[in-house]
């Protein structure tokens, strides 16, 4: 899924000073699983703003709506009817939502309320943790199965670097070093001649290196 | 390895099969050049190559490209380190042509620690291609005469390809492997971390030597001589992939106050000592960090000069 963060409350704050009327658009997508992002959160962040409203003697009009999903835009259409009373839109979806938001309303202001994190998944109750970088060309199985572009510091192809230490990153002793871990994997199952194997320069174009990307499927284009 | 690939100073001394001496010059945080100069001036006629570090440590200094010019200028034998961390594949290749045709001749092929380290850590990472695919990338250029993407190179790079081995990072029983990887890529000589654990590297030399690494591949042995108690303790505890032994530590803080530099001194002479017998050493590679003018005293005492005119 992809992990996101809910913006600092202060940021959000400023962001949207001086608007009386704000739109909070949550998300029963990724960001409903990894806790920052459903109808929960959309109505904790409305109550936190009217909240601060009163404080400054503002009697805000905070609305509340979550969508099926923001990266659909037969979802984003069900706001047709209710954007038009509001001044702001606060979208905690992933990045995608507030631009789908942006690109079908174009009159409305719209504003991100999370950091969208990356594409990993709960490794525990509360840690999320990267998995994938989106690189479009998956070479995994290379790797015994785990992912060095996203989760080596370096994207090495062929590691470890001379930082590994106790299974440990050299960034950081809170990152595992994933070179450490595909080696002893690899060895374990015997796999050595394989990791022997060197891995020429990956092609990047199929990347965001390569520019904004696109995916069509003919097949389903009406 | 008889017939020369770069014809670098370096190469033909190893090649003579002498016992080769480099050092290491970091370049200055400015365009400082008469401190630079001043600092190689030291290593002048005491080595048989300098390196250049390349922004170490994610720190922004003078590029490892011009400082070796300058050293060059001073009629001293760069060797000229490049990192995977601040370029991507044209940049690299253009730089390889640059320093090649400004009359370098050894390059060593680092990944590059990584920015959180230094000084700019917000920067982005490149990272696109890592320290094995670069020895190949000049292996590439030098004896096909082909970029990377299989187009000619019009006059090859003539470059003796270097690369760094760390034997103490892990998992150990890889670290063998990674080298003969690195080796069957185009390094043609390497220098390792610095060494503090013998017993380790003793065992890792055998490896190599077993697999006869030591017969396609010349391996310096690193040596950065403690100059005190803080500086082991520092590099024990703060610097990734680094081991010094306790027993280390014990010696120096033994050696009582003030004199800590010269056991450090002592230790790395020993270590020299045992390096110019241990089977499948080709040389020492002295890294006297910000102690350069330290090397002519090391060099002299480790019965190393005067270096060979080849």
């Amino acid at each position: 899924m992809i992990v996101a963060e809910s913006k600092p409350i202060k940021e959000l704050l400023e962001m949207v000073k001086g608007f009386k009327k704000i739109l909070v658009v949550g998300c029963k997508g990724c960001v409903t699983v990894c806790n920052v992002g459903g109808a929960k959160e959309v109505a904790i962040l409305a109550s936190t703003i009217r909240i601060s409203g009163k404080k400054e003697g503002l009697d805000l009009v905070v609305g509340e709506h979550t969508l099926e999903r923001q990266c659909d835009p037969e979802y984003i259409d069900e706001l047709k009817d209710i954007i038009g009373d509001y001044d702001a839109v606060i979208s905690i979806a992933c990045g995608v939502g507030p631009q789908f938001i942006s690109e079908r309303y174009p009159a409305t202001k719209v504003f991100p309320g999370v950091n969208t994190k990356f594409m990993g998944g709960a490794v525990e109750h509360g840690v999320w943790s990267e998995r994938c970088a989106g690189c479009g060309t998956c070479v995994v199985h290379l790797f015994g199965g785990l992912c060095p572009i996203a989760r080596c510091s370096k994207s090495l192809l062929n590691g470890p670097c001379g930082g590994s230490s106790n299974g440990k990153c050299e960034i950081s002793s809170d990152v595992e070093c994933i070179w450490d871990t595909i080696v002893l994997k690899m060895m374990e199952q015997d796999r050595l001649d394989e990791l022997m194997e060197f891995r020429p320069p990956k092609s990047w174009t199929t990347a965001r290196d390569g520019g904004p990307r696109k995916m069509i499927r003919e097949e389903l284009v009406k | 390895m008889s017939e020369h690939k770069a014809g670098s100073n370096l190469e033909k001394v190893l090649s003579a099969g002498h016992f080769a001496f480099t050092g290491e010059c970091g370049p200055p945080q400015g365009a400082n050049v008469p401190h630079l100069i001043e600092k190689a001036n030291h290593l002048k006629g005491v080595v048989d190559a300098v390196n250049v570090t390349d922004n170490q440590t994610a720190v922004v200094r003078m590029s490892s490209w011009a400082a070796s010019l300058i050293l060059l200028e001073q009629g001293l034998e760069p060797n000229f380190q490049m990192v995977c961390r601040d370029r991507n594949r044209l940049a690299i290749q253009s730089d390889i042509l640059g320093v090649y045709a400004m009359g370098i001749r050894n390059m060593l092929c680092l990944s590059g620690d990584h920015q959180s380290f230094g000084n700019h850590p917000e920067s982005k990472n490149v990272f696109d291609i890592d320290s094995m695919q670069l020895i190949h990338t000049v292996k590439t250029m030098r004896d096909e005469g082909k970029f990377l993407n299989g187009s000619d190179v019009d006059v090859a790079p003539k470059l003796f390809i270097g690369a760094a081995c760390n034997p103490f990072a892990e998992p150990f029983d890889f670290r063998v492997y990674r080298l003969a990887k690195k080796i069957s890529a185009g390094a043609d000589f390497v220098q390792t971390q610095c060494i503090y654990n013998m017993d380790k590297f003793r065992e890792f030399m055998k490896r190599a030597v077993d697999m006869g690494l030591h017969e396609k591949c010349y391996i310096l042995a690193g040596v950065t001589p403690m100059k005190s108690v803080g500086m082991a303790l520092y590099m024990s505890k703060q610097v990734p992939g680094m081991d010094v032994p306790q027993a280390l530590v014990k010696r120096l803080r033994g050696a009582g106050k003030g004199k800590a530099a010269e056991e450090g001194i002592k230790f790395a002479l020993e270590q020299i000592e045992e390096f110019k017998e241990m089977e499948g050493v080709a040389g020492v590679h002295l890294m006297a960090i910000e102690w350069e003018h330290k090397v002519p005293e090391i060099a002299e005492r480790a019965g190393v000069l005067p270096r060979p005119v080849v």
